[in-house]
């Protein structure tokens, strides 16, 4: 794959409720990501924004922040789906030889919406829709599929909670860090069963930037590219019947596009750290098996076993993943960013040592319908 | 089935949910509101560079890309660029309701920003409007921070000499 | 550019107020059926997707997964594009690049909308800004009926040459497009009759919303080749997408992100003469009054000369530069699609398959899409591989 290089990140805070405009957080997002990279906004030639209009609650929701992140001075284009899409297609745009450095912008302020109506207006208004199914219900069904399947339980689950919570201590961009246990995960209130609150990710506002560069521009402005050298997408069948929710193909057929192009054999040989998007607890060990760090079923045992710890030998959302700090559909670009901050040697407290491949990865739909997975290196 | 034809009519699924949202207006509109809710001023933001005055005023300035803070009041008066008087009946996106038709949407530079704003005028014959006309800002006596209604409307004013 | 990419499958609904004997899916379905047919392919063939439309319009969240069933993306990369208005073009572009990037050989771009399904206008008003400008945009209409005000002030335009470019679409339509909405017959008096829906702008100043779908499949060059004889290369794209607040553009009398796009393709296509080099025009005309007041931005006259344009019926069939031999959007608007219908029919042209609507030896046409707020997208297609 030819060249294409990460040069720039940036995150805000993630919290409950960011008393800023959609606009004023792109811009200060925008800002830092330049700054980050050491760019102007001059060097910028195109970019690609992340915006939803039923989060944002309008029509042509990348309207709002337009001028905030200087789309309006270059070529320009709105993804709607998860910020690994967007950063898709930013790579995409360098790939084409038509422009050179695209910066790509996630914002979400889900706490102007209601989350449940509008992750409701997700499903089928013919067949699924009334009967009241959103993010948390539906991937309740998930969760409760994947258990029954492969003996997983609510144990295993929590302990991905705890870990992550834990590993968000290390993170000052988290909404959520905490030191907790299994008990208080087990304990806490149901939202639907099985899911507690503690096993489900927070909502949050928030944005993150990424600013990706072609390669001659990438090693002549850039101390420490971060390469692209793999990415895929791909999206399972729609209807929750159509599916087996405790399986993951899609995940699996996405990675092994990733894989391919970044030569990885072995992934938990081949990559030192990953981040993926766990929206709740069971997700983390659901994808890690569609990433095939293990064989289906096994990630419980896996982290059981502490192998997923910050210092164990495959070390998962170090931090503190999408449990964490949930701003929706930037959450996959924070990964993205939380991968190159490791691999720069950047990433403060929750640096894993020695890291230099490095796994990102998002979800699209109900339920991770759609995965998009990404392979970066130093 | 359909009696008279045999044929299966197809149906049709209703869905109007309610979506409401709380818009956070941020840092700049809320300064915006305020100065119009408690003091019948409307202020707009002066860019440090190229010193362009923007009204609503905003963080960034477009054309400088930098950080505006240097908030200034603009004039209640300004110019008509366009109008429209809509006459078509349509949705009050706010209540849901109907929207009170016909109302002429004027699209006005008020006199020292370099922005323009959009607001109702009063008058509803387009014989009787046109682009260049001089107008200026009715306040409501009851203000709440709300810029549709706390300017009620705007006017057009004949003897502008300001 | 690091490839060639083309234009090798388009396919349409017929377009319509109100489809309902079928769901969003399977008017999906019918174009993607469609344009797999016109380039003999199936999915097989296809490696990725990229679809588009308005969400509040359907009020379905995410509907890059749930297409599935009708785009046939089941197992397949799948990706969302939406910016308003301009959804069609950047669809369209977004498929081109998918291509053009080297990831993707045959990219299938489908664009759809049920607006029948909506409150057309309530949804569009949502795009204005909620705190300062919603209120008094009535949709789509009000804000481009405000505009031509602003240019007949500034150039004398009337409500006539703004009727001449409704006569003009509406007529294609019905002589040579099968597939349009509204297909029928008009003079200046009957759009001069009809009744004021947002003064100057009048009923048949208007687009339709329609039902609609439609699929154009992209192809890197060696497939491209082997898939038709006469591919429509893509020689150059733009977007450009300014301004946040409306009334900052309709004070303009002209189209500045129009012209922006434009040069951005222009330049990477060779374009130094667009009125000279151009066969054929499907232009992104939501309004008549907007087929008056754009055409300078696109370099095809002078500052000011739009109803010069009009009325000289250049930009008739049998003209110098014809525009929407389509029909364009005033004929058909099913708004996801729209701006990918323009990229699909200007590729027909360049292929000489435009069967009735051809113009007769097209080998250049410019695509382009609007939305809001005042944005644009340009397409330049040939079936040259480039331009002298």
């Amino acid at each position: 794959m030819d060249r294409v290089a990460i040069i720039g990140v940036a995150q805000t805070k993630y919290q409950r409720y960011s008393p800023s405009s959609h606009a004023e957080l792109a811009y200060e997002v925008t800002c830092k990501a330049l700054e980050d990279a050491g760019l102007t906004i001059e060097d910028v030639d195109n970019t690609v924004t992340v915006c939803n209009d039923f989060w944002d609650g309008r029509t042509i929701s990348s309207m709002a922040i337009t001028e905030a992140t200087g789309s309006h001075r270059v070529p320009t284009t709105n993804v709607e789906g998860d910020g690994t899409y967007g950063a898709l297609m930013g790579a995409m745009r360098v790939l084409s030889g038509l422009h050179e450095v695209t910066l790509v912008v996630a914002q979400s302020k889900a706490s102007e919406g209601i989350p449940p109506v509008i992750t409701n207006a997700m499903f089928d208004p013919i067949y699924e829709r009334m009967l009241g199914l959103d993010a948390i219900n539906s991937s309740a069904l998930q969760m409760r599929r994947y258990m029954s399947k492969y003996g997983v339980t609510e144990e295993q689950c929590a302990r991905v909670s705890v870990k992550n919570h834990k590993n968000a201590r290390n993170n000052p961009y988290a909404h959520l860090p905490l030191d907790i246990t299994v008990a208080d995960v087990l304990k806490s209130r149901v939202l639907a069963d099985p899911i507690k609150l503690l096993d489900a990710s927070p909502i949050s506002d928030g944005a993150c930037a990424v600013i990706m560069a072609e390669e001659s521009v990438a090693r002549k402005r850039c101390q420490k590219p971060v390469w692209i050298k793999g990415v895929g997408h791909c999206a399972d069948a729609y209807h929750l019947g159509d599916r087996d929710l405790a399986e993951v193909d899609a995940l699996a057929a996405a990675a092994q596009r990733a894989y391919r192009m970044a030569g990885i054999n072995d992934p938990t040989k081949d990559i030192d750290v990953a981040e993926v998007y766990d929206a709740f607890s069971y997700m983390e060990l659901m994808w890690i098996e569609g990433l095939g760090f293990c064989r289906r079923g096994e990630a419980g045992a896996m982290v059981d076993r502490g192998l997923t710890e910050m210092n164990g030998p495959m070390p998962v959302n170090p931090s503190g993943g999408v449990l964490s700090a949930h701003a929706v559909q930037v959450a996959g670009l924070a990964r993205i960013a939380e991968a190159v901050l490791q691999l720069r040697g950047d990433a403060g407290a929750r640096q894993v040592e020695g890291a230099r491949v490095a796994l990102a990865h998002g979800i699209e739909g109900a339920c991770g319908q759609g995965h998009c997975v990404y392979i970066l290196e130093r | 089935m359909h009696e008279e034809t045999g044929e299966l009519k197809p149906l049709t699924i209703a869905y109007t949910p309610d979506m409401p949202y709380n818009y956070h207006a941020g840092f700049y509109y809320s300064r915006f509101l305020k100065e119009l809710r408690d003091h019948k001023r409307i202020v707009g933001v002066r860019c440090p560079k190229c010193r362009k005055v923007y009204v609503p005023p905003r963080m960034v300035c477009r054309d400088c890309f930098v950080t505006m803070e240097d908030f200034t009041p603009v004039s209640d008066r300004g110019t008509i660029l366009a109008f429209t008087v809509t006459n078509f009946p349509h949705t009050d996106t706010t209540t849901g309701g109907p929207k009170k038709i016909p109302y002429t949407a004027a699209f006005i530079n008020l006199d020292g920003a370099d922005s323009n704003i959009v607001h109702r005028l009063d008058e509803t014959d387009e014989k009787k409007i046109e682009a260049g006309m001089r107008v200026k800002a009715v306040f409501s006596e009851k203000r709440t921070g709300d810029y549709f209604h706390d300017i009620d409307h705007f006017t057009i004013v004949r003897d502008d000499s300001g | 550019m690091n490839r060639r990419v083309a234009v090798v499958g388009f396919g349409q609904t017929h377009h319509r107020s109100k489809n309902t004997d079928c769901n969003g899916q399977e008017l999906i379905s019918i174009a993607v059926k469609r344009a797999l047919e016109s380039a003999e392919l199936t999915m097989a063939d296809i490696d990725a997707i990229v679809v588009g439309n308005m969400d509040h319009f359907e009020s379905i969240n995410y509907v890059d997964m749930w297409s599935v069933d009708g785009s046939g993306g089941y197992m397949k990369p799948i990706m969302k594009v939406t910016t308003g208005g301009t959804t069609g073009s950047a669809i369209g572009h977004a498929g081109f690049y998918h291509a053009v990037s080297g990831l993707f050989d045959t990219v299938l771009v489908i664009g759809w909308e049920q607006n029948s399904e909506s409150d057309t206008t309530a949804a569009i008003s949502t795009c204005f800004d909620p705190i300062t400008e919603r209120e008094f945009c009535a949709g789509a209409i009000g804000p481009l009926a405000a505009q031509y005000t602003a240019y007949m002030n500034k150039y004398g335009a009337t409500e006539e040459d703004a009727a001449l470019v409704s006569v003009r679409d509406h007529n294609n339509a019905a002589l040579y497009n099968p597939y349009a909405h509204l297909r029928q017959t008009i003079t200046v008096q009957d759009v001069m009759k009809s009744a004021y829906i947002s003064y100057p702008m009048k009923l048949l100043d208007m687009c339709p919303r329609s039902d609609g779908a439609c699929a154009v499949i992209f192809a890197e060059e060696f497939k491209a080749r082997k898939i038709v004889d006469r591919p429509a290369w893509i020689l150059g794209v733009g977007d450009c997408h300014i301004l946040v607040h409306l009334a900052d553009g309709i004070g303009l009398a002209g189209l500045p992100s129009l012209e922006i796009a434009a040069g951005q393709a222009y330049k990477t296509a060779g374009i130094t003469e667009p009125f000279k080099q151009l066969d054929v025009a499907e232009l992104y005309i939501p309004a008549s009054t907007a087929g008056v007041t754009w055409m300078e931005a696109l370099g095809l006259c002078e500052e000011g000369g739009g109803p010069r344009l009009v009325r000289s019926g250049e930009t008739n069939m049998g003209g110098k530069l014809p525009i929407n031999p389509s029909g364009g959007v005033l004929a058909t608007n099913p708004i996801g699609a729209t701006g990918l219908l323009r990229i699909g029919e200007a590729a027909l042209q360049v292929m000489g398959k435009a069967e009735k609507k051809q113009v007769p030896g097209a080998k250049v046409a410019v695509a382009t899409g609007f939305g809001g707020c005042f944005w644009s997208d340009v397409t330049v297609l040939s079936s040259l591989t480039h331009l002298e």
